[in-house]
């Protein structure tokens, strides 16, 4: 998944990579930085080295290998692995005996010995710190048994075993005898929410999932049975969708789940098995034998990336993570350096790479200025005319490291691929996607004179484009290009039958060949983009973007339903760190509002909506008068956020001592805590249940926040949060844990043994099986709050008109969740705030500045490329019966009464095929889904007999 | 997300349904699959706002023609699910085989010419 990203950073014309460098210094202020570098010797020319290996073949040490985390061995000459950006090898000189093997075998000539330190400066205008950070290091804790028993290992370790390019291929095994596991234990929080020996309180907010994809993926690779059992305190799926993922694996897959600490691991000293010992839920002590051990090992800053921080003058917090804000998540206390990722606080990748473009939208606003003063043009190579040759088809089949040629077998389908029409070269590679399998095709493309690419790999939704670009870059149309999907659509799912997978992959090259074959070279009309933008929703989210886009210089309208700016967030009142909501949404209304370049438009409802990417129009009612007005734009935000629960449970409405979080929160701030003895808390109420099947995110840190500002203003009164899993996930921990210390009483319960709540004049009485009594509980309180959840805002009229995807819960769906999470699957279309997933207010307002950053790029350009997927009217033979005038469903063919014929404008049409398919006469073709290239695949697809 | 389904299953990529036209239908019938499907988005949210309910006619169509001509109409099928309903797709898939298992081979498959 990062390889097609490391690839388009690395081309990226306006990337400038330094690797192997370290920041010595920054001098200067916001907009003009002096950054000064040690640049480390890495002893081979990047500039020319081309990649090619023999350098390490040729190398007669042995040293360990720390990208597969000692596993294995490597090179003393190595590059860290066969995706990496830029691909040049370097001399570890640390094992290095300078035998000189590699400079004799260089053709490039790119050794050099006698590189030494050097020193050089960058001026930049802004700085993103996004350092990452490490697994911990379990070795200090002696009872886990790490370094001590072979089978004991880290995540991190795991992670490699089961990667196609790491020490064991793939295959399922443990180092001690390379034997397959048959039983594997994860241990939880490892290096986290420890203060006890290793001083991490927080949470490292991944380790959950991650524990539960290993598992899963175990499974998979596993040939027989595989029993994976984690070790948890709470399972913290609290992310869009993972609870569904937990719910696949505890419920379908088997994989256990065990609420345990675990106090020791002994090896069994015949088998090299480990003994796990622990105390179960009943009191009783147990144990239980496992093959393998995985610690579930937490992120960590290392003391060298804090250093350079401080060196920076960047503060940290005690853990090391940059210390911000809650309103201001990506920004340093120095001003002009942003930062994002785990640097900024343990999170998970959709999070991260969310915060990265926040960063890059705030870096951005200081740049505004001088943007495109020092940027270089694009190279456009000259298209060469293929027109009149017959099709000669390069197929080049992936084997995706193990993750198709573990499966299929590659080379048959490459021979296979060889025998079919119009096919003269044929390869297969480790990794198409990689930097130099794209060099490679280049070569192969100009040597054999291709002028159709088959590429057989994985999905032309993640890759296409980046395949398009390659073609394009030796001269052939990105047209004349074909995916077969022999990886989604094949090895991962028929991964228990390798001869069926086979099978199918030579069906699906055939039917992409024969494609191949009928595809034309197709031209791309370029449009001019209009540099407004509509953000819909005057929330924090909206207001955040808009207030992004506005700083980069771009005019917003911030369409606004309700008469007020602010949406949920005027019932706020405090985050959990103590922000005060409401004094930051006052001024940050007043900053949009002051804005001049933003457009507030309240009341307003969208009526109609048409166009396309860079040139959208939407037509809006507004205000008390309902006034009509028409706002041309080349970008959506949408950020029509999200409600609270209103609960059926519990006597919610029929007793008024029963409240909702939000409604405690109100009472706390407006009433106090003189009237209260106790109060109780109940969490998951219309989350995590049949219904709803997802976490809300935010209410077990909303509820703990209410408690602790109960608890500090009486300490007298009892307080009971009746959960289920405590999700305080990241720093937020911290407050979990003060929260206990406090005396708040935390009782879990059993989703199928939920509370009960009776009604009686003395006060609400709430029974409760408490988990380490094992006995039913009966508490007597005057309060009861419940943790109601998120539920997605009504957006189904606007939908209707604007065409979003939302998932059954009502929330937006982002075009890809790890690699575009604040992207819509419609071009110049983004989506930020809990219209996207329910999200606390600090994320919120980096997915904010993340969808401004985002539309960015959009504006920054004057013009953009169309699809060359559009409709075309044989008007010679069109009989003009105006089917396709009457089907389309955007109006865009029209009837040219002067010239007397069908004309569809390719700017607008958006590629459906709806006229193609309907002209009875057959004379509308859709470009590159004609009717010849779908019906090849037909007839390639059952000439194979099926 | 790697969910299994039937390997018989494979997949034409088209920019809407609504381009899925009654030829492209009755072309795999002739030359001897034993069933098709189209799978649209929901209905009410098709990306081009009504391809799908046109891909639906077009199947309705089909099966029609299938019937007349004494075949099982029932071979062309027609399904909806969004995009982020893989195991919706699966089990349609699973579904659909189970189907085609049912009723047997395409009795135009001996004729079909490739």
């Amino acid at each position: 998944m990062i390889s097609p990203k490391l690839v388009e950073v690395g081309r990226h014309l306006n990337i400038n990579i330094i690797t192997n460098s370290e920041i010595k210094t920054v001098e200067g202020e916001p907009g003009n930085f002096t950054v000064t570098l040690s640049n480390h010797p890495r002893y081979i020319d990047p500039v020319k080295c081309t990649g090619c290996g023999e350098c390490a073949k040729h190398c007669p040490v042995t040293a360990v290998n720390r990208y597969n985390k000692g596993l294995d061995d490597r090179r003393a000459t190595f590059i860290e692995y066969p995706q990496a950006v830029p691909l040049a090898f370097g001399i570890d000189t640390d094992t290095c005996i300078g035998c000189g093997l590699c400079e004799n075998v260089c053709i490039a000539r790119a050794i050099q010995y006698d590189e030494t330190e050097r020193e050089s400066r960058v001026t930049v205008g802004s700085i993103i710190l996004a350092p990452g950070s490490m697994g911990y290091d379990p070795s200090k804790l002696d009872f886990w048994g790490y370094g001590k028993y072979a089978n004991v290992l880290t995540s991190e370790e795991f992670e490699r075993i089961l990667s196609a390019s790491g020490p064991y291929f793939g295959h399922l095994s443990r180092p001690l005898d390379r034997e397959e596991p048959k039983k594997i234990a994860w241990i939880q929080c490892v290096g986290s929410r420890d203060t006890n020996r290793c001083g991490n309180g927080y949470c490292s907010s991944v380790c959950c999932m991650y524990a539960i994809k290993e598992a899963m993926i175990a499974k998979e690779h596993a040939h027989g049975e595989l029993d994976c059992a984690i070790f948890n305190m709470d399972i913290r799926s609290f992310g869009k969708d993972y609870e569904k993922y937990y719910l696949r694996a505890k419920d379908k897959d088997g994989v256990r789940f065990l609420k345990a600490r675990i106090h020791t691991i002994t090896e069994i000293p015949e088998t090299g098995d480990l003994q796990v010992w622990y105390i179960d839920e009943t009191g009783q002590r147990q144990d239980e034998i496992f093959s393998m051990v995985v610690l579930s090992v937490g992120l960590q800053i290392p003391e060298n990336v804090a250093d350079v921080a401080r060196n920076l003058g960047v503060e940290l917090n005690k853990y090391r993570f940059v210390e911000t804000g809650p309103f201001t998540p990506v920004e340093t206390s120095r001003p002009g350096i942003f930062t994002c990722g785990v640097f900024q606080g343990p999170k998970d990748i959709p999070s991260s790479v969310t915060e990265a473009s926040a960063a890059a939208c705030l870096a951005g606003a200081d740049l505004a200025v001088s943007r495109g003063m020092d940027t270089p043009t694009v190279q456009v190579t000259e298209q060469q005319d293929v027109s009149g040759e017959s099709p000669r088809i390069g197929v080049f089949v992936c084997n995706c490291g193990i993750n198709i040629g573990g499966i299929v077998d590659v080379p048959a389908v490459q021979n296979y691929s060889a025998t079919l029409p119009n096919v003269v070269y044929t390869d297969q590679n480790l990794f198409t996607c990689s930097q130099d399998t794209q060099d490679k095709i280049k070569e192969k493309i100009i040597e054999h004179k291709l002028n159709r690419v088959v590429v057989a790999s994985c999905s032309p939704k993640t890759h296409e484009q980046m395949f398009m670009e390659t073609l394009e870059a030796c001269g052939l149309n990105r047209y004349l290009f074909e995916m077969a999907n022999i990886r989604n659509q094949n090895s991962w799912i028929h991964s228990k039958t390798p001869a069926i997978a086979t099978q199918k992959a030579k069906d699906l090259v055939r039917m992409a060949v024969a494609r191949a074959s009928t595809l034309r070279p197709l031209a791309e009309k370029v449009i001019s983009v209009n540099k407004q933008a509509l953000v819909i929703g005057g929330g924090v989210a909206g207001m955040n973007a808009a207030l992004g886009l506005a700083k980069q210089a771009f005019r917003v309208f911030l369409l606004e339903k309700e008469t007020e700016l602010g949406g949920l967030s005027r019932k706020l009142h405090h985050t959990i760190e103590g922000g005060d909501i409401q004094a930051y949404l006052k001024q940050l209304v007043a900053d949009v509002r002051k804005n001049e370049l933003i457009d507030v438009v309240t009341g307003a409802r969208v009526t109609n909506f048409s166009g396309y990417k860079g040139n959208f129009k939407t037509d809006v009612v507004a205000g008390p008068a309902n006034t009509k007005l028409t706002i041309e734009h080349g970008v959506i935000i949408v950020a029509t956020g999200a409600n609270e629960y209103i609960p059926t449970e519990y006597l919610y409405g029929q007793d008024p001592r029963v409240v909702t979080q939000l409604q405690l929160g109100d009472r706390l701030e407006e009433i106090g805590v003189s009237d209260l003895s106790t109060v109780v808390m109940i969490q998951c109420v219309g989350s995590r249940n049949s219904t709803n099947e997802n976490c809300s995110r935010i209410c077990c840190q909303n509820a703990i926040k209410n408690a602790l500002i109960i608890k500090k203003a009486d300490p007298a009164i009892q307080v009971y949060i009746l959960y289920r899993d405590i999700r305080t996930y990241g720093l937020m921990e911290d407050y979990y844990t003060e929260a206990r210390n406090l005396g708040v009483i935390f009782i879990r319960f059993d989703e199928t043994n939920p509370p009960e709540v009776k009604s009686t004049p003395e006060g609400l009485i709430v029974s409760v099986t408490d988990h380490i009594l094992r006995m039913p509980l009966e508490i007597q309180t005057e309060l009861l709050a419940l943790s109601a959840g998120v539920t997605a805002a009504d957006t189904g009229s606007l939908c209707g008109i604007m065409k979003f995807n939302r998932n059954p819960e009502g929330f937006f769906i982002e075009a890809h969740v790890k690699l575009r999470p604040v992207d819509m699957p419609g071009d110049g279309i983004f989506l930020c705030g809990t219209a996207h997933a329910p999200k606390l207010i600090s994320e919120t307002i980096a997915q904010a500045q993340a969808a401004a950053s985002r539309a960015t790029t959009f504006l920054s350009k004057s013009e953009i490329k169309l699809s060359a997927i559009t409709a075309k009217v044989d008007t010679e033979h069109c009989v003009k019966c105006l089917t396709c005038v009457r089907s389309c469903p955007f109006g865009v063919p029209v009837f040219n009464t002067e010239k007397q014929i069908i004309e569809i404008d390719e700017a607008t049409c958006h590629g459906c095929g709806v006229c193609a398919a309907i002209c009875p006469r057959r004379t509308i073709q859709l470009s590159f889904y004609e009717d010849d290239q779908l019906n090849c695949k037909i007839d390639a697809l059952l000439a194979g007999g099926m | 997300m790697r969910l299994d389904y039937p390997a018989n299953v494979k997949i034409i990529r088209v920019p809407c349904t609504g381009k899925v036209d009654v030829l492209h239908l009755m072309r795999a019938i002739q030359r001897g699959a034993d069933g098709v499907y189209v799978v649209g988005c929901l209905e009410g949210s098709c990306h081009y706002k009504e391809g799908n309910l046109r891909a639906r006619e077009r199947v309705m169509h089909v099966q029609q023609l299938l019937q007349e001509i004494g075949l099982e109409g029932d071979r062309v099928r027609m399904y909806n699910l969004s995009s982020g309903e893989g195991p919706t797709f699966a089990a349609y898939a699973r579904e659909m085989t189970e189907h085609i298992k049912a009723l047997g081979p395409n009795p135009l498959k001996k004729w079909a010419t490739a």
